[in-house]
C-alpha cells in the first residue's frame, strides 16, 4: 500500500526529491592547502585563499575530485570527463569572496542511481540527477555576543558534494531509507562520514503535493535539515500545510523554507524581496576540469564492494534471508565482522549471533560495531566450542554474557567455570535414573500416554547436571530408558 | 658618476656596469631615489616610495655583486605597479577601498623579481583596480605624462592607463623599469603615451597569484623599460610556471633578450585593414606605414590581413571584462581586510563601505558586470560575448596561421591632456580599440616606441604574435626600435 495522505478533498500523494550535501573526507580543502578537521579552534583553518584576499587563486585539489568520482562511480552514475567550475555569487560575511565556486551547469557526475529496501521488503530505484563539486561557506555564529555576530572560516573553502537526486520519492519512509542507503554507501567509499550531527551531511528536502494522476505541482525547498528523523518529519509536516493551502483554495508558492523540530512545522525563510539572483558564470581562475579516461578506470577498478553487491553476495554464498543480508551490509563494520564470524562456520548460526546477541549488547552498551567488547575472532570460538559439542547452546549464552562482562576467551571462560558439557554416557545415564527413580509417578503417567511429559524429564535432567548435559544424548538416554 | 648618466643606463648596461664595478647597485638606487625625490611630487607615479627598503635591497645586491654572485637582475632599481601584492608593504590597486592593505604575502611575478636580485624603489600609481586608459581614475591622484606637447609645454597630458605611473616612470627616468599590468592594453597604450616599451605576453605566460585581479580571464603582467631589450630581461625574470595559478602555462620560458638580436628576414608581417578608426590622427596612419617600410627594408614579408571580428572586440570586452569585476571586486566588503566603514547591519556596512572605498569608474563597471551577468541578460550579454570572444580568437588563429606576426597602432591617439575625454566613458574607452582584440585573444602583444606625432609627443606601434611566441614579438619590435631610431627625449626626466 502506497504512501498517502487525507485531505479533505480526497487522497493526496507527495512528491520528494532530496539534494544532499555531503562533506568530502580529504586532508585538504577543495581550492587551498588548509585543513579540514572537525572542531578545531574558530579560524585557525583558514588560508589567504579561503579567507579571499585580493590575488589569492584557487588550486583544485585532485584528492576531491577523485573522491567525487567515487561516489558518483558508487551511484553507478556518468562520470563527466569534462566539468567545469562556477561562481554563484551572493554577498554574506561568513562568504569571504563573495562568490561560492561550485558547479552549476556542468557538474562532474550526471545520472546514476539508488536501490532502496523498505520495511515491508519491497525495492525502489530512487534516480540520480546530478553530484557536482562545490566549497562550502563558513560559519556565522550569531548567539556569541548581544550586538556583533562572529565568524568562524574553519569551513570555508571545505568541498561538498551536493547530490541531487529524481523527484521520485513518495514517501517520508522512502526519503529515510534513500539518506540511509546514501550514507552507507558514502562510508563504503569512504568518501564522506555521513555524520548528520556534525554537519557533514545535510539534506535539503523539496516537496510537493498533487492528486493521484497529476503533473507536478509546485514545490517547496526545505532547507539544511540535519537528521534523517528531521528529514521524515519535515516532509509530512510540509506536505501537510502545502494541502492545506491547496484544499482552501490557494496556491503554494515556490520558496525556500526552514524546519522547525521543536513545533514540528516548516516556515517561510526568505522573502521574495529578498530572492538571490546568482549571477552564475564560469569561474575564470579555473581551467575546465577534464579526466583521464584511465585515470577513473583505475579509481574503479580499486573501490570497494559496495552494499548493494555485497547483501547480494552475502544471500548466495551464506545463504542468508534478504532481510538479514540487509542488515548486516548496512555498515562496512558489520559486514566484516559477520564475514570473519561466518568463515569457515555455520553462515547462518553466525547471522542470528550477530544480529541477535551481538547487537543487543551493543545497543544496551551504547556501542558500535567498531569497539564491539567481543571480538569477531573470540565470537567465532564461541560458535567453535558450540560445534564441537563443547557446550551447549544455552550454555553459550552464558558464556557470551560473560565475554560481554569481561572480554575473556570463551574457551577460558568455559574451563574456569566448568561450563564443559557432559558427553559421558555413563555418567548421563546415571543421572537419568536417578531423575526417573525420583520421578515414578511421572514415569508412570508418560508410559500411560502423555508424552509431553518427555520434556519435563529432559529438564530435570538438564537441572541435576546444571545445564552442561550433551541435548542429544540426554533425550537419546531418556528415550532410551522410557522406552 | 653623475645620477643624470646613472639614470639614463638602460638595465642591460647597467647590469654591466655593476659587473664591472663601475659603480654600486646602493648608487643606482640612489640616483633613482634622488630622481623620485625631484620629480614624483610632480609626476605623482609612485603611490608608495619604500627608499629604506631599497637601500637595503641594494646593498645586499652590492654584497651579492662581491662575492661575485650575478642573478639577471641583481642590483637594478625597479618600480612595480601597486595592483602587485608586496609583502610588508601596503599595496592599495589604486583603490580607496584597500588604503590600509598590507599584504602579507609577496606576488609570484614580484617574487620572481626579488629572486633575480631586483631593488624596488616603490609601488606605482594607477588606475583603480586597473580600471582607466588615463590613470585619472585613482584615488590617489593623476599621474603626469613627462612628455609635453611642443605648442603647450605647460598642459599635463596624461600617461596612458591603467599602467600609467610605471610607464610614468619609466619615460622620466626615475625607475629603470617597471611592471604592469595589461587587461585591455594598460601597458601597451601607457607604453605608446609615454614613449617606451612595453609587453603584455601571452595570457598564462606570467602567473597571476598575488596581482590584484581586475577581469580574471584577462589580466596579465608584463614589464615596462625603455628599450625593447630591457623588456626582454625582466619578462625573462617575471615569466613562468607557477603551480599556485590554475591559469598559468607550463611551458618553458626562452632566452627573450637573445630574441632581440634575431633577423626578422623572411617573416611574413600581417598587416590587418580592421585597425583603423574614423578620426584617428594622420600622424599615425604616417607611422604605421613608416613601421611597414622599415620591416620590409629589413627583409620582411608584409602582406594584408583581415581580422573580421576587431570591430567587436571593444563592446564584448565592455561585457566580459566588468563581469569578471564585479565578481572579483566583491570581496572588498570591509570584513576582514583593507576598508571599513561602520554600517547598523551587515547590509549597511557593506553599502557604506563599497560606496566609500570605490570611485565612479569602480562602481560603473561593477554596475555593468552585475547588469550584465543578471537572470534574464545572462545569455544576451555575457554568452553572446563569449562566442564572439571565441571568434575573435578564431580570427587571430587563422591569420597567424598565414603570417608569423602583425604589427598595427598601439592607440588610436597620442597622450591627451588630463581631464579630456572624462565627460564620456565611451570617448575614453576607444583607446583600447587596438589592443583589446589581442587581450581578448589571449596573445601577446608589444608597444614599441616608432615615433613622434606632430606635438612631438611619442606614438607606439603595436607587435601582435603567436600565443607563446613572444620570441618574434620581441625579434619584430627591436627591428623597429632600431629602425625609428628616436633620439627625443620627455621634458620632464631625471638630470634634465
Amino acid at each position: 500500500m502506497s504512501y498517502a495522505l487525507e485531505g479533505s478533498t480526497g487522497t493526496w500523494e507527495i512528491v520528494v526529491g532530496l539534494e544532499v550535501h555531503a562533506q568530502v573526507i580529504s586532508k585538504a580543502k577543495l581550492f587551498s592547502g588548509a585543513a579540514t578537521d572537525f572542531g578545531a579552534p574558530p579560524n585557525t583553518q583558514v588560508s589567504f585563499v579561503d579567507a579571499a584576499f585580493p590575488g589569492m587563486l584557487p588550486v583544485i585539489n585532485r584528492e576531491c575530485v577523485a573522491q567525487a568520482v567515487r561516489t558518483g562511480l558508487g551511484l553507478e552514475a556518468h562520470i563527466h570527463l569534462v566539468s567545469r567550475f562556477d561562481r554563484k555569487n551572493y554577498f554574506y560575511a561568513d562568504l569571504p569572496a563573495g562568490y561560492q565556486i561550485s558547479q552549476y551547469q556542468h557538474p562532474i557526475v550526471g545520472e546514476g542511481r539508488v536501490e532502496i529496501e523498505l520495511a515491508d521488503g519491497s525495492t525502489r530505484q530512487i534516480g540520480i540527477t546530478r553530484l557536482h563539486l562545490e566549497q562550502d561557506a563558513g560559519k556565522s555564529l550569531h548567539d556569541q555576543h548581544p550586538t556583533k555576530s562572529y565568524i568562524d572560516l574553519n569551513r570555508s573553502g571545505v568541498a561538498l558534494m551536493e547530490i541531487v537526486s529524481e523527484p521520485d520519492i513518495r514517501s517520508p519512509e522512502e526519503a529515510g531509507a534513500y539518506l540511509r542507503k546514501l550514507r552507507s554507501i558514502v562510508r563504503y567509499l569512504g568518501t564522506c562520514d555521513g555524520n548528520m550531527d556534525e554537519g557533514s551531511m545535510r539534506a535539503d528536502v523539496n516537496v510537493s503535493v498533487r492528486k493521484h494522476g497529476e503533473p507536478y505541482r509546485t514545490r517547496c525547498e526545505v532547507k539544511n535539515v540535519n537528521s534523517i528523523r528531521f528529514v521524515m518529519q519535515a516532509i509530512e509536516a510540509e506536505a501537510k500545510r502545502q494541502i492545506e493551502v491547496w484544499e482552501g483554495g490557494g496556491a503554494v508558492e515556490q520558496e525556500t523554507r526552514l524546519f522547525d523540530p521543536g513545533r514540528g512545522m516548516t516556515r517561510s525563510m526568505r522573502s521574495k524581496e529578498d530572492a538571490h539572483d546568482y549571477r552564475y558564470f564560469p569561474d575564470p581562475d579555473l581551467l575546465p576540469l577534464v579526466l583521464d579516461e584511465g585515470w577513473v578506470a583505475e579509481l574503479k577498478s580499486k573501490l570497494p564492494e559496495l552494499p548493494d553487491a555485497k547483501k547480494r553476495r552475502f544471500m548466495q554464498d551464506y545463504g542468508l534471508p534478504a532481510y538479514d543480508a540487509g542488515v548486516l551490509v548496512a555498515e562496512q563494520a558489520t559486514a566484516d565482522f559477520y564475514e570473519m564470524v561466518a568463515k569457515g562456520r555455520d553462515a547462518k548460526i553466525a547471522a542470528n549471533w550477530v544480529m541477535g546477541d551481538l547487537f543487543a549488547s551493543l545497543n544496551r552498551q551504547g556501542r558500535t560495531i567498531a569497539d564491539s567488547p567481543v571480538s569477531a575472532e573470540a565470537l567465532g570460538k564461541l560458535l567453535d566450542l558450540m560445534a564441537d559439542s563443547t557446550i551447549s547452546g544455552r550454555i553459550a549464552k552464558d558464556v557470551f554474557e560473560t565475554m560481554v562482562e569481561t572480554g575473556d576467551d570463551p574457551a577460558a571462560i568455559v574451563e574456569a567455570k566448568g561450563l564443559r558439557q557432559v558427553t559421558d554416557t555413563g555418567a548421563i545415564d546415571t543421572v537419568v535414573d536417578t531423575v526417573l527413580a525420583a520421578n515414578a509417578d511421572k514415569v508412570a503417567e508418560y508410559k500411560a500416554g502423555r508424552d509431553k511429559l518427555f520434556g519435563f524429564f529432559v529438564g530435570q535432567v538438564m537441572k541435576a547436571m546444571a545445564g552442561k548435559g550433551n541435548p542429544a544424548l540426554v533425550n537419546e538416554a531418556l528415550k532410551r530408558k522410557l522406552a | 658618476m653623475m645620477a643624470g648618466v646613472l639614470t639614463d643606463l638602460t638595465i642591460a648596461a647597467a647590469r654591466e656596469g655593476l659587473r664591472k664595478r663601475e659603480y654600486s647597485s646602493r648608487e643606482l638606487t640612489e640616483a633613482h631615489l634622488a630622481a623620485i625625490e625631484a620629480l614624483n611630487p610632480r609626476l605623482n607615479a609612485f603611490i608608495t616610495i619604500t627608499a629604506e627598503r631599497a637601500l637595503a635591497q641594494a646593498d645586499a645586491a652590492d654584497a651579492a655583486i662581491a662575492r661575485g654572485e650575478f642573478a639577471p637582475l641583481t642590483g637594478i632599481p625597479l618600480a612595480i605597479k601597486d595592483l602587485f601584492c608586496t609583502e610588508g608593504i601596503r599595496t592599495t590597486a589604486g583603490s580607496r577601498i584597500l588604503e590600509p592593505f598590507v599584504p602579507p604575502y609577496e606576488s609570484t611575478v614580484s617574487a620572481n623579481l626579488l629572486r633575480d636580485g631586483a631593488v624596488f624603489l616603490g609601488k606605482a600609481n594607477m588606475d583603480e583596480f586597473a580600471m582607466g586608459s588615463s590613470n585619472m581614475t585613482s584615488a590617489y591622484g593623476p599621474v603626469e605624462n613627462p612628455w609635453k606637447r611642443r605648442q603647450d609645454s605647460e598642459a599635463a597630458l596624461v600617461p596612458g592607463g591603467s599602467s600609467g605611473g610605471s610607464a610614468s616612470a619609466v619615460a622620466a627616468r626615475i625607475a629603470m623599469g617597471a611592471t604592469g599590468t595589461d587587461t585591455g592594453g594598460s601597458i601597451r597604450q601607457p607604453a605608446s603615451f609615454c614613449g617606451v616599451a612595453g609587453i603584455k605576453p601571452t595570457y598564462g605566460r606570467c602567473s597571476r597569484w598575488g596581482i590584484v585581479a581586475f577581469a580574471s580571464s584577462l589580466d596579465q603582467a608584463g614589464p615596462f623599460a625603455r628599450t625593447v631589450e630591457d623588456c626582454a630581461i625582466l619578462l625573462g625574470s617575471m615569466a613562468g610556471h607557477d603551480p599556485k595559478d590554475s591559469t598559468s602555462a607550463n611551458v618553458p620560458v626562452p632566452d627573450f633578450a637573445a630574441a632581440c638580436g634575431r633577423d626578422v628576414k623572411g617573416l611574413r608581417i600581417g598587416v590587418p585593414r580592421e585597425y583603423r578608426l574614423d578620426g584617428m590622427p594622420e600622424d599615425i596612419e604616417r607611422l604605421w606605414q613608416q613601421g611597414i617600410a622599415w620591416l620590409r627594408d629589413a627583409g620582411a614579408e608584409v602582406v594584408d590581413v583581415s581580422l573580421p571580428h576587431t570591430k567587436y572586440g571593444l563592446t564584448t570586452y565592455y561585457i566580459v571584462a566588468p563581469a569578471e569585476c564585479s565578481s572579483n571586486l566583491a570581496r572588498y566588503d570591509g570584513v576582514r581586510f583593507g576598508k571599513r566603514e561602520p554600517g547598523s547591519d551587515l547590509r549597511d556596512l557593506y553599502e557604506r563601505t563599497r560606496a566609500a572605498g570605490f570611485g565612479a569608474e569602480v562602481r560603473r563597471r561593477v554596475l555593468i558586470g552585475t547588469y550584465v551577468l543578471s537572470a534574464g541578460y545572462y545569455d544576451a550579454y555575457y554568452v553572446r560575448a563569449q562566442k564572439v570572444r571565441a571568434l575573435i580568437l578564431r580570427d587571430f588563429t587563422e591569420t597567424f596561421a598565414k603570417v608569423d606576426a602583425l604589427l598595427a597602432p598601439t592607440a588610436p591617439s597620442a597622450a591627451f591632456a588630463q581631464g579630456d575625454n572624462m565627460d564620456d566613458p565611451i570617448k575614453m574607452y576607444l583607446n583600447d580599440a587596438f589592443t583589446i582584440p589581442s587581450s581578448m585573444a589571449g596573445v601577446p602583444g608589444m608597444s614599441v616606441p616608432a615615433g613622434l606625432d606632430a606635438n612631438g609627443l611619442p606614438l607606439g606601434l603595436q607587435v601582435i604574435g603567436k600565443p607563446f611566441d613572444e620570441e618574434t614579438v620581441f625579434a619584430v619590435a627591436a627591428a623597429i626600435e632600431r629602425a625609428s631610431g628616436i633620439t627625443a627625449l620627455p621634458q620632464v626626466r631625471a638630470g634634465a
